[in-house]
């Protein structure tokens, strides 16, 4: 009855991803650049480039009121 | 007192602070380790959702449609016609990044997978809506046919792309018999991000079809003047 149990505990085990913990050091990622902080300059120019586009959408949303206000008028 | 451009509604607002989470944010939180995804794996919050908010903007161009054939208020048919528009766009992009992250992760630029000919048909069902429209000059016709193709359009995009993958093999994940990023690809972190993303994209793309939508009824109102404009021309 021991011995059942704890081959049914042992095979419910194998169910949890434990096997992705044990590849998590082998796999190749960009850990370099998390480390030295070069990230940061990455994510500062994405950064810059979205707000100047969103600051051109800005403006075409304030030039096409203008456009609605004087089609009103 | 004067317009500003920071004079926007709040939806707007949320959707730039949502895009900016999402794009910093996607770059910077610790994701899975996974052989062959490696880095790739971020491509999640900028390519998936992408394709979420398509389909949702497609699904608020079948609202319209709806909206349209019960009211038959023109104003309903501008707005299906430019969330398709706006839908049409991410559709591409979608294509054309998925695209990038499959050469680098399956191999090649264009796999025979069921998810990915959907995808493609699914583009080619939209870009028949956009000739369809082309093709009719009478407005109250051109818009009744159009709510009615694009109401079959949104089906054939269900079966395409959310059908028709999980009943044959394909890679992506979710779809035959693989796993889907609820069991480990997508784990609660990236979820922090991803949902944002969805939302931030969609509200984004309500913005630009909104700025298409209002452009259209700029141009609608024109047309008197437009006419006087040719004939003075003409006499003169």
């Amino acid at each position: 009855m021991k011995r059942l149990l704890s081959i049914i505990i042992l095979s419910l085990s194998l169910l949890l991803p434990f096997h992705l913990l044990a590849q998590a050091d082998d796999v190749e990622m960009a850990d370099l650049m998390h480390q030295n902080g070069k990230i940061y300059v990455v994510v500062t120019v994405v950064g810059v480039v979205l707000v100047g586009l969103f600051v051109f959408l800005m403006i075409i949303d304030k030039r096409l009121r203008k456009l609605e206000k004087s089609n009103r008028d | 007192m004067k317009d500003s451009i920071f004079n926007l509604s709040w939806w707007k607002w949320l959707s730039i602070a949502l895009v900016l989470y999402t794009f910093i944010w996607g770059f910077l939180i610790p994701v899975p380790r996974l052989p062959i995804l490696h880095e790739s794996i971020r491509n999640l919050f900028f390519h998936v959702t992408i394709w979420f908010a398509m389909m949702i903007m497609m699904g608020a161009s079948v609202v319209s449609a709806i909206q349209y054939l019960s009211s038959t208020n023109l104003k309903f048919d501008i707005r299906a016609e430019m969330y398709t528009a706006t839908g049409i766009f991410l559709g591409i992009i979608g294509l054309i990044t998925g695209s990038i992250w499959a050469k680098n992760t399956w191999g090649a630029w264009w796999v025979n997978d069921a998810k990915l000919n959907g995808a493609a048909a699914t583009m080619l069902v939209y870009l028949a809506y956009l000739i369809l429209r082309g093709s009719m000059d009478d407005e109250v016709k051109r818009a009744r046919i159009a709510s009615v193709y694009g109401i079959f359009a949104f089906t054939m995009m269900l079966v395409f792309i959310m059908v028709l993958p999980r009943l044959t093999v394909s890679l992506h994940p979710g779809n035959g018999g693989n796993p889907g990023f609820s069991t480990y690809d997508l784990d609660n972190r990236m979820r922090t991000v991803f949902y944002p993303g969805v939302i931030g994209q969609t509200l984004l793309s309500f913005w630009i079809s909104e700025i298409l939508i209002r452009i259209k009824k700029i141009k609608s109102q024109e047309p008197e003047q437009k006419q006087n404009q040719t004939k003075y021309e003409t006499s003169s």
